[in-house]
């Protein structure tokens, strides 16, 4: 299987909006908390390391990315 | 330890009355009196080849140290002739629990499965079986057991290596063809072939403490993320022979290792541990280790074997266990090369094989080691998580890291015969021979494995037709009228079995290959790749 980047919600900003009232609220470190949680939980549902794998690289790829333009806007 | 011996007296060899331009030779001189270096000499033994072992102590090390020896150990002791022994005096367990805080969070079975001669694993303290091991070493002439004999001096040829070793009476020369290296994670030998070895240091420390008392814990193996009795680190109890309890504390990694190993400071935290105070302590180290490999096992004519070789973290029972792996994957192999009867090509096959095994084992380790430890604030965090996810969730319970307890590797190995039937299962080739209950001459398949000689041997489901082995070939018959019964069908399951399939052994009990309907041929064939001639 491949990581599907498509939309798969029907309502995309209900997705969203669960996340985001899920850390309504909480300290940064609640959040931590419940972040690392959500992960586990849906890496295992996902239970396909190669998927996993692909989603890590695509949220690493873009943290370098914001990385490097925040670099150019000091530039 | 009342009643095994550990202390050995220093004898003089005539060796050591040879003229230093004219040393006496060898053909294979192992080093280390540890359970590898005396494990692989009785198997070289066994297999017909004289073999000097040195040793510069003379007297077995203290402390129980390696305390699980696994399935695959015993398996092997077996074929030593000691595994009963072993078996006899060690404490057989297969269940292990791990805790959060106050609570049981998951229990596993490390053998759930009935019809095998071993148990998963025994507790024995190393001493009992280095002692063990000792014993047999005595009973086998053609292993000349030397102690208070230490390599001090080493250099390579092309057809030899000549050692330099010092003894009480001062030093003394051999020539060795083939020299193994047990000599332990400090390896003196290492440092002689200039192959020291960098790797990664966990910096937490861990105290063990073996304590005698009379308990009414069971015999599991328990482990505690966060105990009460020491709150934020990890905690390991663990039953041996003779009433001593194996119990390892992670400590800070700040913490001072003189003052931690005092019995005053100890005492009350294993009090709280044990709910009561009434024991003694047996033995009582501080240790930090480290996850790291040689890059190459061999070095020309020399090979390297156990912690000298590599080393892991404890948590897992992977140093002795995979050390005892080197030992019967390499036995096999000198004892062929020796005779003339395999290229010398096929020893770089041990290095190939056992390399990858202990990429294995340090892969495992550090995971656990990690888990354990966490390096980072989100590591921490991230097993929090998976710890209170395990009070709710069967996926939580088995990301759960508290060492993964060693099972043999399978080799992706040079030696191996592609299959080219259909298996729906069965040990494919480079996996070891799982075990089976059978009838007759004969009990278990392991023990019909020793019967027939621990050599290369066909494993050969009846279908009535005569089996044409290649010579020099042991062959186990399950079925037929003078074959081994399989009355509750086990064997046959375990291996995928129809009538007609066969597996070909190696002589340390790996499949080399496996077929549905072997024709002589395609055994020559599977025989000669597993014996290095390709």
């Amino acid at each position: 299987m491949k990581l599907s980047t498509e939309s798969n919600f029907t309502k995309p900003d209900d997705a969203f909006r669960a996340v985001v009232e899920a850390h309504r609220g909480l300290s940064e470190a609640q959040s931590a908390d419940l972040d690392a949680a959500l992960v586990l939980i849906l890496a295992n549902h996902i239970g396909d390391i190669g998927v996993l794998r692909e989603a890590i690289e695509l949220a690493k790829r873009r943290m370098a990315t914001a990385d490097q333009q925040a670099q150019q806007q000091q530039q | 330890m009342a009643q095994t011996k550990t202390q050995f007296g220093y004898r003089r060899h005539p060796d050591q009355d040879r003229r230093d331009g004219d040393p006496a030779e060898h053909a294979v001189v192992v080093v280390g009196a540890g359970p590898v270096g005396l494990s692989l000499a009785i198997d070289l033994a066994q297999r017909g080849q004289s073999v000097v072992l040195l040793d510069d102590a003379d007297r077995i090390g203290e402390g129980s140290r390696a305390i699980c020896f696994s399935k695959r150990s015993l398996e092997f002791w077996d074929r030593l002739g000691i595994g009963q022994r072993m078996v006899d005096k060690g404490v057989v367990w297969s269940v292990g629990k791990i805790f959060h805080g106050d609570n049981q969070i998951y229990q596993f079975n490390l053998l759930p499965e009935p019809g095998h001669k071993r148990p998963a694993f025994i507790n024995l303290q190393q001493f009992y079986a280095e002692a063990y091991l000792v014993d047999r070493v005595d009973e086998l002439p053609a292993i000349d057991l030397r102690w208070r004999n230490k390599v001090t001096g080493f250099e390579a040829h092309n057809d030899h290596v000549m050692l330099t070793i010092e003894t009480p009476d001062g030093p003394y020369r051999i020539r060795a063809s083939y020299l193994v290296a047990c000599d332990g994670a400090r390896s003196s030998l290492r440092q002689m072939v200039g192959a020291e070895f960098a790797g990664q240091v966990f910096e937490d420390q861990f105290l063990i403490a073996d304590v005698r008392m009379a308990a009414e814990f069971p015999t599991e193996r328990w482990f505690w993320f966060d105990p009460p009795f020491h709150a934020g680190r990890s905690a390991l109890l663990h039953k041996q022979p003779d009433d001593i309890w194996r119990i390892d504390l992670q400590l800070n990694p700040d913490a001072d290792p003189a003052v931690e190993k005092r019995p005053e400071n100890v005492r009350p935290r294993i009090a709280r541990m044990l709910g009561h105070d009434k024991f003694e302590f047996e033995w009582i180290s501080l240790y930090k280790f480290q996850c790291r490999r040689m890059e190459r096992f061999l070095h020309g004519r020399v090979m390297f074997a156990g912690d000298a070789a590599h080393q892991v973290s404890p948590f897992g029972a992977r140093g002795a266990n995979s050390g005892l792996e080197d030992a019967e994957n390499l036995a096999w192999k000198l004892d062929r090369v020796l005779r003339g009867r395999s290229p010398q090509a096929l020893l770089a096959t041990y290095h190939t094989e056992r390399s990858a095994a202990a990429d294995e084992n340090i892969r495992e380790s550090t995971r656990s080691t990690d888990f354990m430890a966490p390096v980072s604030p989100q590591e921490a965090r991230l097993r929090k998580a998976v710890l209170s996810l395990a009070k709710e969730t069967e996926f939580g319970k088995r990301m759960i890291n508290g060492g993964r307890l060693s099972v043999p590797s399978v080799y992706e190995s040079p030696l191996s015969s592609v299959d080219g039937d259909d298996w729906r299962g069965g040990p494919r080739p480079g996996t070891s021979m799982p075990d089976a209950p059978v009838t007759g001459e004969a009990a278990f398949l392991t023990e019909a494995f020793i019967k027939a000689g621990t050599r290369f041997t066909l494993l050969a489901f009846s279908n009535g037709a005569d089996i044409d082995a290649p010579e020099d070939v042991g062959v186990i018959r399950i079925g037929g009228p003078d074959g081994l019964a399989d009355p509750q069908g086990l064997a046959g399951r375990r291996y995928d079995a129809e009538p007609g399939t066969a597996y070909l052994l190696r002589p340390d009990g790996y499949v080399a290959a496996r077929f549905r309907h072997p024709t002589r041929a395609a055994l020559d064939a599977a025989l000669a790749r597993a014996t290095g001639h390709n």
